[in-house]
């Protein structure tokens, strides 16, 4: 052995072999290292979301969606990230956007396409047709292999505390004001039952669509809460529009 | 008598908040949930009065704190654990499996294959990898420190704190709890549980360590060291959830959008990084050169690779989000970085296998050896497919489809299940003083029913994975899209029949290991011949000598 150097190193090591405080805390740092030059730029770096035009918080009721979403894990199955190529771009829609999913908690990007991608879903089938296809999506679509959802059809949407869960999200980050934190419940109302007046909702939250979701108007049910989120994926920014095209036209992040 | 006290306040409390939890709940999960910690803590101050002198196998149980035997039984039962939740993650995935090729199977709303999923991967990964993580730690750290388990009570608490957590977990996500990020799908609530559960477990680790007999820190223990301190750290980041109440089970991760994916993935690949290849290399260190009676091929490459491993693999994360809006730094820096991941990822597997250098012959002789091999062959072979896949080019078209799904399975199958079921064939007769396991031929039929279930799923869905991404993708020569979403589904039945074919002989080579341990366990030995008899003709063995002429 010539060089002594890789010896130096070994004898330095057996000092970290020998303490399990320091070999600890190298390791810690070692590892701390990638996550922090990585993810920490991401809150300052101004070109990580683009603003863009038409982003605003979900309404109660789609929040009340969202939440049945993570809940049965859709994740598992379903993306909500369509990638800037030109075969994904014309089967769903315009690339996603990072401001798209600004105001989602927990994101739902997926990593899995069994079914087809859902970030700009929204608009593109009838409620009707939700409503049929989560009750037996082999009815509208024989080769599918989802599974049944009609149980959220008869299931009474629990929206008792939806005012505590829009306050928590603001806590985490998403601009909710006090009134819309404060007309939550009434908001819920407002979007689903056709027999409460919309009242300021469109105010509250621009584009808002009310209807009776899930075609039965006696209830308002998990169902209608899941199909007014389906139905407002992707549509919030039109990014079609010119103004917006400008906007992408300038992004340099990608 | 004070610390009796003690215990059993803490765990009345424990009774007492759990009960009103339950009472209270916003949701019929939360309140599930509680009525299981409830019976948990019921259990526990039952067996703190008590003071039972008999353990859960009904043996006697030692004096605590007699220095003279090593603390075996958190690792007896982490074996009987890490059987138990095999089987049953096994059996969750091929049933999600079949829900693929048969979707009549999805049993709505507790069965359906959005709730059991992550059902399979927490079983597997958490509940079957965890236990024997976490046994072969408490097993390994003692031996290569030559000290007793420092701590016994805590670590008792560690396995069955764990068991808890897997139970609550496992509930939640068929009640619909959960918060539907990969990996760390389990709620507020039992990510706090996790994370007290997990501490005590450092504790008992280093602490151990620290009474260690022997002047240096055996490499095993690195690696589990090194696993126990980043996973803590991944946990707590990616859980830094704000609940909506403190009665009700839903909260909303700190970190959304671009943030929370970046956040999330870099726990993800890290799940992998340092759950499922950190730890289980500390399994390889201790046990293969254990079985193979050879020292570890190479003390420098192991410094070499343990650090640039764990320091490489933490910058993977944004390789799962290639092409997404995640900006571009950020996914090439993932992808440069998961290139570089390849090169200790070999030398770990170079290290394990010239392990064997004089020592190759056994691959013959001893099943459990051939498991080790075959092990890290997995394991060298997943590590060179996953810095490929991570190449963005090969990503746009792998990304989204099941060749991630068959990539992921030749890992877990091949490396981490392999090296487990020889690790628990190593463990058994030890663990319970038998002459030898129950029978060598099981492990063999174990072995071949295992590999060629690997081959048949992994296989399946290279194809499977190759042709979504290329009929996704298709144009024609008019100039559109060849192929309809659903005549790409319809088109992977097959695939999915072979994919859970193999998942059953896997499966089923995981019974066969159960009934061996479990016969092994009960002191019986099958009577059969040994692996390898040479052939031996007693008329041939004998001087040639000239016959007389007539």
């Amino acid at each position: 052995m010539t060089d002594n150097t890789p010896k130096d190193l070994l004898s330095g090591h057996a000092r970290l072999e020998r303490n399990v405080t320091l070999l600890g805390a190298v390791a810690l740092v070692v590892v701390a290292i990638g996550g922090i030059v990585e993810i920490a730029p991401l809150f300052w770096i101004d070109n990580t979301i683009e603003k863009v035009e038409g982003m605003r918080p979900y309404t109660p009721l789609e929040q009340a969606g969202r939440d049945i979403y993570v809940r049965e894990g859709c994740y598992t199955c379903h993306s909500q990230m369509i990638r800037p190529f030109r075969d994904e771009v014309e089967r769903y829609g315009h690339y996603s956007l990072a401001a798209e999913s600004m105001y989602d908690h927990p994101f739902q990007w997926g990593s899995k396409r069994t079914g087809p991608d859902l970030a700009r879903v929204g608009g593109r089938y009838s409620d009707a047709w939700h409503v049929q296809h989560l009750a037996n999506p082999q009815s509208v679509v024989p080769e599918s292999v989802m599974p049944q959802y009609g149980f959220l059809s008869e299931t009474p949407l629990e929206f008792e505390y939806v005012g505590d869960h829009l306050t928590a999200l603001s806590r985490v980050g998403v601009p909710y004001t006090d009134e819309q934190i404060e007309q939550a419940r009434q908001d819920v109302l407002g979007q689903a039952d056709p027999g409460t007046p919309a009242g300021d909702l469109a105010t509250r939250y621009p584009g808002a669509q009310a209807r009776d979701f899930d075609g039965n108007p006696d209830l308002i049910s998990e169902m209608d809460a899941l199909v007014a989120y389906l139905q407002v994926l992707g549509t919030m920014v039109d990014v079609d529009a010119a103004a917006a095209q400008e906007d992408l036209a300038r992004e340099t992040g990608r | 008598m004070e610390s009796l006290t003690t215990r059993a306040g803490m765990w009345f409390a424990l009774l007492v908040i759990a009960l009103v939890a339950a009472a209270l709940g916003h949701d019929f999960g939360f309140s599930a949930q509680m009525t299981i910690v409830a019976v948990a803590a019921v259990v526990g101050l039952w067996w703190t009065l008590t003071g039972s002198k008999i353990d859960a196998l009904g043996n006697w149980r030692r004096p605590v704190g007699s220095e003279t035997d090593y603390d075996d039984d958190p690792v007896r039962w982490g074996v009987i654990a890490t059987l138990f939740w095999g089987i049953a993650g096994l059996a969750a995935g091929l049933f999600i499996a079949l829900q693929l090729a048969f979707p009549q199977l999805n049993f709505e709303p507790y069965l359906n294959f959005g709730r059991v999923r992550p059902l399979h991967t927490s079983a597997v990964i958490f509940a079957f990898g965890g236990n024997a993580l976490i046994a072969s730690s408490f097993y390994v750290v003692q031996r290569t420190c030559r000290a007793r388990l420092a701590l016994p009570g805590l670590a008792r608490f560690v396995f069955w704190g764990y068991q808890l957590f897997i139970v609550l977990a496992a509930v939640g996500y068929l009640l619909g709890v959960t918060q539907s990020k990969e990996y760390a799908e389990p709620e507020w609530h039992v990510d706090w549980w996790l994370t007290i559960v997990w501490v005590a477990y450092l504790v008992v680790f280093v602490a151990t360590i620290i009474k260690r007999k022997e002047p240096h820190i055996y490499v095993a223990n690195w690696f589990y060291l090194a696993f126990i301190l980043t996973v803590a750290m991944l946990h707590v980041v990616n859980n830094l959830d704000m609940p909506v109440s403190v009665l009700g089970s839903r909260s909303y991760p700190l970190f959304g959008g671009v943030q929370g994916a970046l956040v999330q993935w870099w726990y993800g690949h890290n799940a992998v990084g340092f759950f499922l290849t950190a730890g289980f290399l500390a399994m390889m260190y201790y046990f293969v050169p254990k079985q193979a009676e050879r020292p570890i091929f190479s003390y420098r490459l192991s410094i070499i690779h343990f650090w640039s491993l764990i320091f490489l693999y933490i910058w993977a994360g944004p390789h799962h989000l290639h092409y997404t809006a995640l900006p571009d730094w950020a996914q090439t820096l993932g992808m440069v970085f998961s290139i570089m991941l390849w090169m200790p990822s070999w030398g770990g597997m170079i290290n394990g296998l010239l392990t064997l250098n004089g020592a190759w012959d056994k691959i013959r002789t001893d099943p459990i050896i051939r498991m080790m091999v075959w092990a890290l062959a997995f394991y060298g072979m997943s590590t060179f497919e996953g810095p490929m896949l991570s190449i963005k080019w090969v990503n746009s078209m792998s990304h989204y489809t099941d060749w991630t799904i068959g990539h992921v399975h030749s890992g877990a199958l091949g490396w981490n299940g392999m090296i487990t079921f020889a690790v628990l064939y190593y463990l058994a007769p030890r663990l319970w003083g038998r002459e030898r396991l129950y029978s060598l031929r099981m492990v063999n039929w174990h072995f071949w029913l295992a590999t060629i279930g690997i081959v048949f799923y992994a296989a399946s869905l290279w194809v499977a994975g190759m042709m979504q991404g290329y009929m996704w993708r298709e144009y024609g020569a008019d100039g559109y899209l060849v192929n309809s979403f659903a005549e790409t589904v319809a088109a992977m039945w097959p695939m999915y029949v072979a994919r859970a074919f193999g998942g059953l002989l896997y499966l089923a080579g995981a019974i066969i290991m159960v009934v061996n341990i479990w016969l092994t366990i009960a002191g019986k030995q099958r009577d059969e011949k040994p692996l390898t008899s040479p052939a031996y003709n007693p008329a041939a063995d004998r001087p040639l000598v000239s016959q007389p002429a007539a």
